[in-house]
């Protein structure tokens, strides 16, 4: 079992819901990425999601895109990323996943960016823009390097492409809340509830949601339904408001107790 | 992906109807001005060699490129999917003219996006636009380019999907775009090969067409590709020169990649970052490349080359001056190619060039390219 399902067992066990922060890596820069994520974990993370800036970032919004064009202005690239990343993971309890665009593993090469990331202590992979049914050697490669893989469902699946997406997954199944991009939202879709009990109910792995949580309210009401909740831009913008993290923390303990 | 299913069966369901193609033809017929010429350039072809040299005329289509053919393809396909708002992406402007157009003529409100970077080269085309009822979009992210405009249509279409219509205007994207916008262009090679049989009573020795995202040279070639005996030529852009790294030229120095749902030759570095490309001409100013024409150039069935930003002007200065005809930027590169091509060909050998637009828009550029103040 990858440690992206292992901890979703674990908390299961314990009847206790994923709280799964997102930041951008290298943003404000680089060094501080370890005290970035010691302070997520010190503020109740149980895996955190790390993404690696992109040119063309599809599926983010404003703040996401900004904080990625900070991150490779301040020359953040894959390769000082992963061995920040790897100066850091051993010392902390939580799995790391990279949020990662399908072109910049494809130049590497699926199995040397498989290795480059299992040596860096990378747990899991989020990859937006690739749809299972293109991702037959990813997925026979991970398993092999026990990387968790998690694949998206959105508003607009079918039922059998919530299927196949939760069956390729052997993390948790990525539910996108609403139709559009990353971003802090201050109303949810209506159809959320039921569209992730229908997800739920299709879904043999973990499910968590993601896109759009802004709130501590809105986080409980997602987390009453699903196995995690995952939050991302409305982090990210407390990291550029306020490099000392103050902001970051409480935010993050209050989403923490909300879930 | 549901969207796109969506858009696959809306397109199997429709585009083949004897319905759907009457009301098309009309369309090109009495709308865009079809069938466009193909003209025997005397001139051009006596002075630069011995064979001769037809230009396609995809120039004198209302609004003044081939994108016209595709933007009433696709919005007769978003009509009968029952969408109301129509997204699109632009360059050089040319393509967000035309569906500005055609959304004028349907009734539908359209947005188009478009980079900051070519809303200064391209101004006479944003206010058509704006004139035409449409709402203008800056992009101000990345190269402030296509590339850019096209991720922004993509975030607005994910986010609007229920009433849009992102109507793309080249051979890229996620299937089945690719395969659409192919063969709504498909029309030019259909008029060229039937044109030139009555006009020469044979089929060319060479088809030229330059090469952005590719739509006019795969609508040119689409009607050529089962002939071995006509060499397909497309045309990049070069920008600085190929050596430099400020050019368009995917297909040349790129390399496999993924771009906006397609895995094609792309100019990226090995971090995976898409570089941004560099051309004089706002429509091949693209890093990638339709997935058709990494097929083509691996196959080896259609050759592959680039010119300058230098060689285009040049090229857009001489078919104006020897043919009275003044070609889009983007077009000016198949034109230089094709100078350089005609001094080879022999007596009985015909080249047609794909002329797909008219240069009137790029004299702002030509003029600061020459130095000369308007």
């Amino acid at each position: 079992m990858n440690p992206v399902a292992l901890r979703f067992r674990e908390l299961q066990q314990t009847d206790r819901k994923a709280f799964i922060p997102y930041i951008m890596g290298g943003d404000p820069d680089l060094p501080s990425l370890p005290r970035i994520l010691e302070t997520l974990v010190a503020n109740g993370a149980d895996l955190i999601e790390i993404g690696v800036p992109f040119s063309d970032p599809l599926a983010d919004g404003p703040v996401i895109q900004a904080a990625g064009l900070r991150a490779r202005q301040n020359g953040c690239t894959l390769t000082k990323l992963l061995a920040t990343i790897k100066a850091v993971a051993p010392t902390l309890p939580v799995p790391l996943l990279l949020m990662i665009y399908y072109n910049q593993l494809f130049r590497r090469g699926t199995a040397r960016f498989l290795e480059e990331i299992k040596a860096a202590g990378v747990a899991g992979l989020i990859i937006p823009d690739l749809p299972p049914e293109a991702a037959l050697e990813l997925r026979g490669l991970a398993a092999n390097f026990r990387i968790g893989l998690n694949f998206l469902a959105a508003p607009t699946s079918t039922e059998q492409r919530i299927r196949l997406a939760a069956e390729a997954s052997t993390g948790f199944l990525y539910t996108v809340s609403l139709k559009g991009v990353t971003g802090t939202r201050h109303r949810l879709p209506p159809e959320l509830p039921a569209f992730t009990e229908r997800v739920k109910s299709l879904s043999p792995r973990p499910v968590a949601v993601g896109f759009g949580i802004t709130t501590p309210e809105q986080a409980r009401m997602v987390a009453r339904l699903a196995d995690g909740v995952i939050v991302g831009s409305a982090l990210v913008q407390t990291i550029a408001a306020d490099p000392g993290l103050i902001k970051m923390a409480s935010l993050a303990r209050a989403l923490r107790k909300a879930i | 992906m549901a969207a796109l299913d969506e858009l696959s069966e809306a397109y199997q369901r429709y585009a083949s109807t004897p319905e759907f193609q009457e009301e098309l033809a009309e369309l090109f017929r009495f709308y865009a001005g079809r069938p466009t010429p193909l003209y025997y350039a005397e001139r051009f072809s006596r002075e630069l060699g011995k064979g001769r040299v037809y230009f396609k005329r995809e120039d004198l289509t209302h609004t003044g490129a081939h994108k016209i053919n595709n933007a009433l393809g696709q919005i007769l396909l978003a009509q009968r999917m029952g969408k109301s708002r129509i997204i699109a992406e632009t360059g050089a402007g040319q393509h967000g003219v035309a569906t500005a157009t055609v959304a004028a003529k349907f009734g539908l409100e359209c947005v188009v996006y478009m980079g900051e970077v070519d809303i200064t080269r391209q101004a006479p085309n944003v206010f058509r636009m704006k004139l035409l009822g449409a709402e203008v979009r800056p992009v101000t992210s990345g190269s402030r380019t296509l590339k850019d405009a096209t991720n922004e249509a993509i975030r607005d279409w994910v986010t609007n999907v229920d009433d849009s219509y992102y109507l793309i205007g080249s051979v890229v994207g996620p299937h089945p775009y690719p395969g659409i916008v192919r063969d709504f262009q498909a029309v030019i090679g259909r008029e060229t090969r039937a044109q030139l049989q009555e006009l020469a009573g044979r089929l060319p020795d060479y088809v030229l067409a330059c090469v952005g995202g590719g739509s006019n040279a795969l609508g040119i070639f689409s009607a050529f590709l089962a002939d071995p005996g006509v060499k397909l030529v497309g045309v990049e852009a070069a920008g600085q020169g190929l050596a430099t790294n400020q050019h368009a030229a995917a297909l040349l120095k790129g390399q496999p990649g993924i771009l906006h749902g397609a895995k094609s030759y792309l100019l990226s570095d090995p971090d995976g970052q898409v570089l941004e490309a560099s051309s004089i001409s706002a429509g091949l100013d693209y890093p990638g490349v339709g997935p058709e024409h990494s097929y083509l150039k691996d196959c080896g069935r259609v050759t592959y080359q680039a010119v300058t930003d230098r060689e285009a002007l040049e090229a857009l200065a001489y078919l104006t001056k020897t043919e009275g005809i003044i070609p889009a930027l983007e077009s000016a590169h198949a034109v230089a190619a094709g100078m350089k091509l005609a001094r080879q060909l022999r007596r009985e050998e015909i080249m047609v060039i794909n002329l797909s637009g008219r240069g009137d828009k790029d004299l702002r550029t030509v003029a600061e390219a020459l130095e000369v103040k308007l």
